[in-house]
């Protein structure tokens, strides 16, 4: 079991880090993103300080939809995906590997770089140390939800748009409590435990339920 | 005889035809009653902590429009269910037929909630618990529906789309209690009751019967439309082909 998951999970690292530029894709767009909210909004500093963490999860929700379109779509044209329906191992753990390896991929970048773009809205150090942590337990719950959406909307025409209509509703509790985290922080950082505690339960929900509910749109999707 | 005889579109196709006409009747009526009875057999006037003056009426709209459309999504995740399950044809069907009444009353939910929160709040939009969930409640109807219609293969679209009901729902209550309550250290404080038993007994009967009208008037139009979906899918079959010639 534990082989097939890493099998896929490095197969999909070493693809990814063939091309390289789609994964640098999704880290510019979300300090694009993040940019250009200053730039539309002024750059008072109070403001910022305000606007930030709501700002840098939404382009984080944004970012991490973009590439969940390319989740599955590679390996539904070559026919791969057929072929790892039809093995013994359960789809759902080989769901598990890919969204894993596409979490590597796109959401730790993502947490990595958080930092940087901390410092352009002006939050003090405990505050981005707030977002890195909530990006890191967030991200893979966007990741997991995105899989179930990903699937569902495999190999249709339009189906970046669809995707965006069909997950963003559903990654609003995250985005809730992972920016509430990073504004309480503001505060009194003792005040975020309960944030990180639900953040914590939603991954693991997510952990438990998403692969397999992506695995049976998958059956859905290519039958 | 039973009653999954009818689980089959070509025996409840007829079936639904003779029904919507009973629903019809019984929704208009109780549709206008109840309008009658919430326009002028109710006070003028709400007093108590919150005085409201004429528009509180719009209650008798909104609240039954509110109702019906969190319960149209139940419905819909239900038939979907009953559809992945016992993979049912006219299930699927049901399911895609109640989704656009649901959005509807969403819709309305939310407008006739603007125009009450403008005299009460001095806004249209607030972002109350209730109005935001209510607002997802639409986009997840949005997003059924867009599915399904992006979908060509009949089947494939039924069961994806099912699939996407279900995980709606079992998100529905996590998204409302994360909005209800943003800081979990205040949950208690933040949630808010409202109380039937303790409203007006005319207003109280005025709402119950528009809310069983909007009912009623749901299972006209699911059903008026899940006859044109049975219709389109199943355009190729015998029976239909010789309901068409026994029209023409």
């Amino acid at each position: 079991m534990w082989r097939v998951f890493l099998c896929i999970l490095g197969r999909d690292i070493t693809l990814a880090m063939r091309r390289r530029t789609d994964v640098l894709t999704t880290l510019f767009f979300f300090v694009i993103v993040v940019s250009l909210f200053p730039l539309g909004i002024g750059t008072e500093k109070q403001i910022l300080r305000i606007l930030g963490p709501g700002v840098v999860w939404v382009a984080a929700l944004l970012a991490s939809m973009l590439a969940l379109e390319r989740l599955f779509a590679a390996d539904y044209e070559d026919g791969t995906l057929e072929q790892m329906l039809m093995t013994p191992q359960p789809l759902a753990l080989l769901v598990l590997a890919k969204v894993t390896a596409h979490w590597l991929l796109t959401g730790l970048p993502l947490v990595a770089i958080a930092p940087l773009v901390g410092m352009q809205y002006h939050l003090d150090d405990v505050a981005v140390g707030t977002m890195v942590l909530a990006l890191m337990v967030g991200t893979p719950i966007l990741s997991l939800l995105g899989a179930i959406g990903a699937a569902l909307t495999l190999g249709l025409r339009g189906g970046g748009i669809l995707l965006s209509l069909l997950i963003l509703p559903l990654y609003i509790p995250v985005l809730v409590y992972g920016a509430g985290a990073v504004t309480v922080s503001a505060v009194d950082f003792a005040d975020t435990q309960p944030y990180f505690s639900l953040l914590g339960a939603f991954l693991l929900l997510a952990l438990i339920f998403s692969p397999l509910a992506a695995a049976a749109a998958l059956r859905i999707s290519i039958e | 005889m039973s009653i999954f005889r009818y689980a089959a579109p070509a025996s409840f196709y007829p079936l639904a035809g003779r029904l919507i006409p009973w629903f019809a009747a019984i929704a208009a009526a109780s549709i206008l009653i109840g309008l009658y009875w919430g326009f002028f057999q109710t006070p003028d006037q709400l007093g108590g902590t919150n005085p409201q003056k004429e528009y509180y009426r719009i209650i008798f709209v909104h609240v039954p429009a509110a109702w019906m459309s969190m319960w149209l999504y139940l419905v819909l995740a239900a038939w979907s269910a009953v559809g992945l399950v016992f993979n049912t044809r006219l299930s699927f069907m049901m399911a895609r037929a109640a989704a656009p009444t649901g959005a509807i009353f969403t819709f309305l939910a939310l407008w006739t909630g603007a125009f009450w929160g403008r005299p009460s709040w001095g806004t249209y939009w607030d972002w109350d618990p209730r109005l935001t969930s209510e607002l997802i409640l639409f986009f997840l109807y949005i997003g059924y529906i867009a599915l399904h219609s992006a979908i060509d293969d009949a089947r494939r679209a039924d069961r994806a789309s099912a699939l996407l009901a279900i995980v709606g729902l079992v998100m529905l209550p996590v998204i409302f209690w994360s909005i209800n309550c943003p800081d979990p250290n205040q949950c208690a404080a933040l949630h808010q009751r409202s109380d039937l038993s303790q409203m007006e007994s005319n207003i109280f009967r005025a709402m119950m019967l528009m809310t069983f009208g909007f009912w009623m008037y749901s299972f006209a139009a699911v059903f008026m439309r899940v006859r044109g979906i049975i219709l389109s899918r199943e355009a190729e079959s015998a029976w239909v082909r010789a309901l068409v010639e026994a029209k023409a």
